[in-house]
């Protein structure tokens, strides 16, 4: 009730105070309000509002356990992170730990936004997220990990060279799941590195039906690129069976001919790429089958080719977009190969509900596939077209009639007439587009055509589409011969007319008369000279330059020179026809199906479809050594077995953490844990908090009274103070070295403190050790051997089994170093070699951060006093007076949270020993003229020094 | 693969905005306004535009562009294919596909946009794995279905799946079907009542020309499917006259290699409704066109006005009735009014649309239907050139018209016995018939 009367009191406020609302939303207690303000959030995203300055208060709950709010969190983040980088490192320590939950999906969840937010300096971060992903025991993480390649690449090109390693690994994976997000991959990364694909390849083509519908289209666009290159063209036989089949005719040596010329063998490996794509030209997804035809397009025998008519043409029934691209694809295809679409004729006549560029193309098919054998029926279902209302394509349908008029001579003189016919139309887009074609038909046709150009002549009256007028006035020009008496009749008209024409129609008209002037001057003289003055003081300047070319070449003055002579040859040479073509001639240029033959123009990032190699590449290089047991992961090898093993790998997060939590006894020293699983639940309603408090105070206050509290706290909705254990602030990780290389026989060993609870004790500190082989031979069984001194205990890393040469592997393991600085030592054994190593902790590294109250901070300050104090007065380095670099400075020294300050000049730390859970309060206090007191308070006296002398160098150094 | 999605609506407004990687600006949009400013309808924007920087794909369904931002090459069928997705995944989710659906459930939308594309490269596509990811809006309503649009399935899909508290949305499971090489089904499915119906419904489409010859005509036909059974159940559903099917789609649940050998279709199906198959009746067998049309529409020269005479009566059809016979007919702009009467049905003119509508109902054989009247133009403009085309509706109950029937159905892996049944339906898909 509380929250939606809330809720709705908040939504009366204006507008301009929106966002402080959803603040405070955001910071409540209340689950429900922080979901609620989210939801606006994520609206005010969707509409393209921006909502970045929210990002302090949404980013605190990116660790909530209300897994819808975490959802919205992460939408938000991915969203704003590029713009608001430094708050966003906030988070990243969040999904590093989640990167090592034990739920595939939160692991999976952690490293798509992981990943997505696109900060550079969380470069190092990513990479090493991802290599770790890529080798999980879930497909669906290594999918994940799969896309993360990508996103990373985009990041920062730079480390390409690593990426390519993992998706090398990947690419050996057998899962489809992960098969189309790895290609993906690899187009994007490295599509040139066809070597990686070799040995994939066979598997690849046997998982394809199984793949994913999406991972199928990548998978056969990319194998359609590979076997350009490694496969001998399948139609190379045709070329020469053809050009030696006359030959071994009348050749009687048939036998030595053939042993000469090679008879085609299809290499197997792209007969089963054939074979095992063929099925999918029944898939439901458009897309799919589009992609299988342009491989069986670019990759099968020609005689095969036609195996995907029917797929192609069943497309035709999907959506309105879908046929535009598959209609333009079939137009490509059919120029040269009419024969694949001919039967299918009916398929691609026009219907009035299609829209404008549906009809278009499927004119174009049509024109394309007309035959001599087909005209007649192609002719009259045009006849219907040309009497459609929709003008424009009535026009385009006069186009097309008029090319395969030109393509089949025996119908040029049909379509002529009907043309001609046409040209009583009572639309004049018709009429035009009719006079414009008729003039290219006269053109390829010189013969005697005088009547059709009477007859356009009196159109010359009617008209006015400029195209079309200037058609006529050209056409009358070039045959004036032909029309002696009426051409100047029309010159006269056009000459009255001239000042309104347009520019074509204007410079026509020059044509014209310069025509005229030169083969019937006696009737055309004064007509011409008057052109040729209105077009003298022409507004157009291409208009003023043919007047001034013409009237030097017609009319011989001094001046004129030679090239008069020749007016005559020059302006009425025979002229070549226009030749009619598809639009969709040079198509081919590009590889069917891609953006590049739709836009025809190169789009970026196409990849060119190389030609056949002349020489086959080596065909050994696909085969694959007998198959090693898989160690790891069982593949369901058909669908719909082994649904159940994988099902009970999924575990409900959030329901299943609460279960353990229940179940599992708490000790009284669990206490950390449980402060964790409170601080990492965003549920800071008072239960948590009061449980919390419960837990630390559990000493002092009597049992009756706690209760008492508990329960006040419940009703009243208020939330106890508590000390709660934070993430840690996120610093770059410091990498030590654990063993040299030299001293270590080639094995370098590194490690840092990744400030991550330790997934295997809370008493312990996680160490990331990176463990690199320096050597040229493979390490085997890598472990850990003895360990001291007794009050260190140690959880060991799983035996590494076998570390390839220049191959690195990072493991975790704990140290419980008691809050002691006192250095862990082991060994590190390998099959051969056995190394003493010892891990010398910082103070700093012993502590996880906590988070409380100001007030709380300095009642606990308080009660740690006396000997449990140490301080001293330091000379800070000038740059550090701010807040910012302060903060920066102690965590990167410590890892310690930040509690809030009311004063400026005040910063404050707190902190728990990992071990014993033990208070470490630190502040500092900028006093004037750069000094400032540095104060830790703990019971932990020896830590507490050593951590004061550290604090002291970090803070004073510049 | 695809940077930024937005959502656009007929009148130029940008509801939704979306990015998979860079904020990419709404600006971008001004091309895709600039290509519709230039077409006659929205329909004839063309589905792929190049900008100096961008490509845009968009598909116009439902009154709404939805507009993929790409920035390198890409399979423009890919991006379409996904953008149908993502309507038809809407019009699942909210029962239809509009703004005011879209934008009162935006929170959903963008959870689900999420979900569907990982740095633009789709994740999740399948609804069944969807669903169980991110609820629907209300717990129990009968969903929409997908594909036929609802009108064919007999039963209404309840989601029956028991959730704990109503006001969230998101599923705290990964979905089982995301980590199986099945990925269209859930585990767990449960039903007390375990039932399987099937729907053959066959679309004539077809070209008359005035006189009544068929110019073209062909027969494409669907599968659809509700199943509801417990558990893992493997099917298999076999025809009496598989020869009949010339080309044919399939669900992905569909085994290919049976399919190719045997000619039956076994399957592991989706729980609820599905698409199966999709087929085209082989073109050597003659459809047979279930109606006669007489028709005689002319406009005259003189006096601005025009006759229309039609006439519709059954011809081939197989002892069955022919019922929800609409024609349609779109009159060229000059026709201002149509004063018409029939002796059967309604029919109405809308001078705005310029659109004529006959709701005929059901053919008798005694009655023929018939509507005529006289035709008003604008007085003073030519007369058009062109007779419009009637466009014919209809539906025959229980008949596939390419005579195509189901043998049995067989049910694997699971003990109990499921309720079967199969419905056969013919309508009129593209019938047109010239005048």
């Amino acid at each position: 009730v509380f929250s939606i009367k809330s809720y709705s009191a908040l939504n009366l406020y204006s507008c301009s105070l929106k966002n402080e609302d959803l603040k405070e939303m955001l910071e409540s207690n209340k689950e429900s309000l922080k979901l609620e303000a989210m939801k606006r959030i994520v609206g005010l995203i969707a509409k393209g509002k921006n909502a970045s300055e929210l990002f302090p208060a949404v980013v605190k709950n990116v660790a909530s356990k209300n897994i819808e709010l975490k959802k919205l969190v992460y939408v938000y983040l991915v969203r704003y992170a590029e713009e608001q980088q430094d708050l966003a490192l906030l988070s990243i320590s969040t999904f590093q730990r989640a990167l090592k939950d034990p739920n595939q999906l939160i692991r999976a969840s952690a490293l798509r936004v992981l990943s997505s937010i696109r900060v550079p300096i969380i470069v190092p971060i990513m990479m090493l997220a991802i290599k770790e992903a890529a080798t999980d025991l879930s497909p669906y993480v290594r999918k994940t990990a799969a896309h993360a390649i990508q996103k990373l690449y985009s990041l920062d090109p730079e480390q390409k060279e690593h990426l390519i390693e993992v998706i090398d690994k990947l690419l050996k994976d057998k899962s489809t799941l992960v098969a189309g997000s790895v290609v993906m991959a690899f187009e994007e990364v490295c599509p040139d590195r066809i070597d990686l694909i070799h040995k994939n390849y066979r598997k690849l083509c046997n998982l394809l039906v199984d793949v994913e519908e999406w991972g199928q289209v990548v998978i056969i666009t990319m194998l359609t690129r590979y076997a350009r290159t490694q496969f001998l063209s399948p139609w190379r036989e045709d070329a020469l069976f053809d050009e030696n089949s006359e030959k071994a005719f009348y050749d009687s040596d048939v036998e030595k001919e053939k042993a000469d010329s090679k008879p085609y063998m299809m290499d197997p490996d792209h007969r089963l790429l054939l074979r095992n794509t063929k099925p999918l030209l029944q898939s439901r997804n458009t897309a799919v089958v589009m992609a299988v035809a342009q491989l069986y397009w670019h990759l099968a025998p020609k005689q095969e080719v036609s195996i995907v008519t029917k797929s192609l043409v069943r497309l035709l029934r999907s959506h309105r977009e879908v046929q535009y691209i598959v209609l333009q694809n079939i137009a490509t295809m059919s120029i040269q190969r009419k024969g694949m679409f001919e039967p299918f004729l009916k398929s691609f006549y026009v219907r009035s509900t299609d829209a404008t560029h549906i009809k278009t193309l499927k004119l174009e098919i049509l024109t394309n596939l007309a035959t001599e054998a087909n005209i007649s029926t192609i002719l009259r279902e045009f006849q219907t077209y040309v009497k459609s209302q929709d003008k424009q394509f009535a026009a385009t349908t006069i186009q097309a009639i008029g090319r395969c008029a030109t393509n089949i001579s025996e119908i040029t003189d049909t379509c002529l007439n009907g043309l001609v016919l046409l040209l009583s139309n009572r639309d004049e887009t018709v009429v035009a587009e009719c006079v414009v074609v008729i003039k290219k038909l006269l053109q390829t046709q010189p013969s005697q055509h005088s009547d059709i150009i009477k007859h356009m002549a009196k159109l010359l009256d009617n008209i006015t589409v400029p195209m079309a007028r200037a058609s006529i006035l050209w056409l009358i020009g070039e045959y004036c011969e032909r029309v002696p008496k009426i051409a100047p009749d029309v010159l006269r008209k056009v000459a009255k007319s001239f000042t309104s024409e347009e520019d074509i129609v204007k410079l026509q008209t020059l044509n014209l008369a310069a025509k005229l002037y030169l083969t019937n001057s006696k009737q055309t003289k004064l007509l011409t000279q008057y052109i040729l003055n209105l077009g003298k003081y022409d507004q157009n300047y291409d208009i003023r330059d043919r007047t001034r070319f013409l009237r030097q070449l017609i009319v011989p003055n001094e001046k004129s020179g030679a090239l008069s002579k020749y007016a005559k040859r020059i302006l009425l040479a025979s002229k070549p026809a226009p030749v009619l073509e598809s639009a969709f001639k040079d198509r081919d240029r590009f590889q069917l199906g891609t953006l590049s033959h739709t836009l025809n123009a190169k789009a970026s990032g196409y990849l060119e479809l190389s030609d056949w190699p002349t020489v086959a590449p080596d065909q050994s290089v696909r085969n694959v050594e007998v198959m090693e047991p898989q160690s790891l992961e069982r593949q369901p090898s058909t669908r719909g077995s082994d649904l159940f093993a994988y099902h009970l790998l999924v575990l409900l997060c959030s329901d299943s953490d609460d279960a353990k939590e229940k179940k599992r006894p708490k000790p009284k020293l669990d206490s950390v844990s449980s402060h964790s699983k409170a601080s990492s639940s965003s549920d800071n309603t008072a239960s948590s908090g009061s449980e919390s408090e419960e837990d630390t105070d559990s000493d002092s206050e009597p049992e009756q009274k706690k209760k008492k509290k508990l329960r006040t706290a419940l009703c009243e909705f208020q939330a106890a103070p508590s000390i709660r254990v934070s993430s840690p602030v996120f610093v770059p990780p410091k990498s030590h070295e654990l063993l040299h290389r030299m001293s270590g026989k080639g094995l370098a060993v590194s490690y840092h403190f990744p400030r991550q609870p330790c997934a295997y004790s809370h008493r312990m500190v996680s160490v990331q050790l990176t463990l690199t082989n320096g050597r040229d031979q493979p390490l085997e069984d890598i472990c850990v051997g003895e360990a001291g001194p007794p009050g260190i205990a140690i959880h060991r890393f799983a035996t590494i089994e076998r570390l390839q040469p220049e191959a690195s592997i990072t493991v975790s393991m704990g140290i419980d170093f008691n809050d002691s600085t006192q250095a862990a030592n082991f060994q590190l054994c390998t099959k051969t070699d056995q190394f003493s190593v010892s891990i010398q902790p910082a103070v700093g590294e012993l502590l996880m951060p906590v988070t409380m109250t100001e007030q709380d901070f300095l009642k606990e300050q308080g009660q740690l006093t006396g000997m449990n104090e140490s301080s001293v007065t330091i000379t800070i380095a000038p740059d550090s007076m701010s807040s910012q670099p302060v903060g920066r400075k102690v965590v990167s020294v410590a890892n310690m949270g930040v509690v809030p300050s009311s004063q400026n000049s005040i910063h404050r730390f707190a902190a728990k020993t990992v071990s014993s859970g033990s208070l470490v309060l630190s502040s500092v206090v900028l006093q004037e003229a750069s000094t400032a007191k540095l104060v830790v308070n703990t019971e932990k006296t020896v830590l507490g020094s050593v951590l004061l002398r550290e604090l002291k160098t970090a803070l004073s150094q510049g | 693969m695809i940077h930024s999605l937005f959502l656009v609506s007929t009148a130029g407004h940008i509801f939704l905005e979306k990015h998979w990687k860079s904020v990419i600006s709404r600006s971008v949009c001004d091309y895709l306004f600039e290509a519709q400013g230039k077409a006659s309808a929205p329909e004839n924007v063309p589905p792929v535009i190049a900008t100096p920087h961008h490509y845009l794909i968009s598909v116009y369904r439902d009154r709404i562009f939805f507009v993929a931002v790409i920035q390198t090459e890409v399979p423009p069928l890919f991006v379409i294919e996904f953008l149908h997705r993502v309507a038809e995944t809407f019009q699942d989710y909210f029962g239809e596909c509009s703004e005011a659906s879209i934008k009162d459930n935006v929170v959903i939308v963008y959870e689900l946009l999420e979900e569907m594309l990982d740095n633009g490269f789709p994740l999740a596509t399948e609804a069944n794995i969807l669903k169980e990811m991110i609820k629907p809006p209300t717990i129990l309503r009968s969903v929409v279905n997908t594909i036929t649009g609802g009108r064919e399935l007999r039963s209404v899909f309840a989601w029956s799946v028991a959730q704990g508290s109503g006001s969230s949305n998101v599923g705290g499971t990964l979905p089982t079907g995301q980590l199986s090489n099945i990925p269209w089904r859930r585990t767990g499915v449960k039903y007390t009542n375990n039932e399987a119906y099937f729907d053959v419904v066959e679309e004539i489409d077809a070209i008359l020309d005035k006189s009544g010859t068929v110019v073209f005509a062909e027969i494409q036909g669907v599968i659809d499917a509700c199943v509801k059974l417990s558990g893992m159940p493997d099917l298999t559903l076999s025809f009496v006259n598989p020869r009949l099917l010339d080309d044919v789609s399939f669900h992905p649940c569909v085994r290919f290699k049976r399919w190719e050998a045997e000619r039956v279709l076994s399957f592991i199906p989706p729980d609820g409704n599905f698409r199966l198959m999709s087929y085209h009746v082989n073109a050597q067998n003659l459809v047979a066109i279930p109606v006669y049309v007489k028709q005689n529409v002319s406009f005259f020269e003189t006096g601005s006005s025009g006759r229309l005479d039609i006439t519709v009566g059954p011809k081939q059809t197989m002892g069955k009735t022919i019922e929800d016979v609409v024609i349609t007919v779109h009159m060229p702009k000059v026709v201002l009014n149509a004063n018409l009467t029939t002796n059967q049905g309604t029919s109405t003119y809308d001078p705005v649309t310029k659109v004529l509508v006959w709701d005929i109902g059901k053919l008798n054989q005694q009655k023929v239907p018939n509507l005529k009247g006289s035709l008003s133009l604008q007085s003073g403009a030519p007369r058009p050139d062109e007779n419009p085309t009637l466009n014919i509706d209809l539906r025959i109950q229980q008949l596939a018209i390419s005579g195509l029937k189901v043998n049995r159905l067989n049910m694997f892996g699971e003990k109990y016995k499921p309720f079967k049944g199969v419905k056969y339906v013919t309508k009129a898909g593209k019938f047109q018939v010239r005048t």
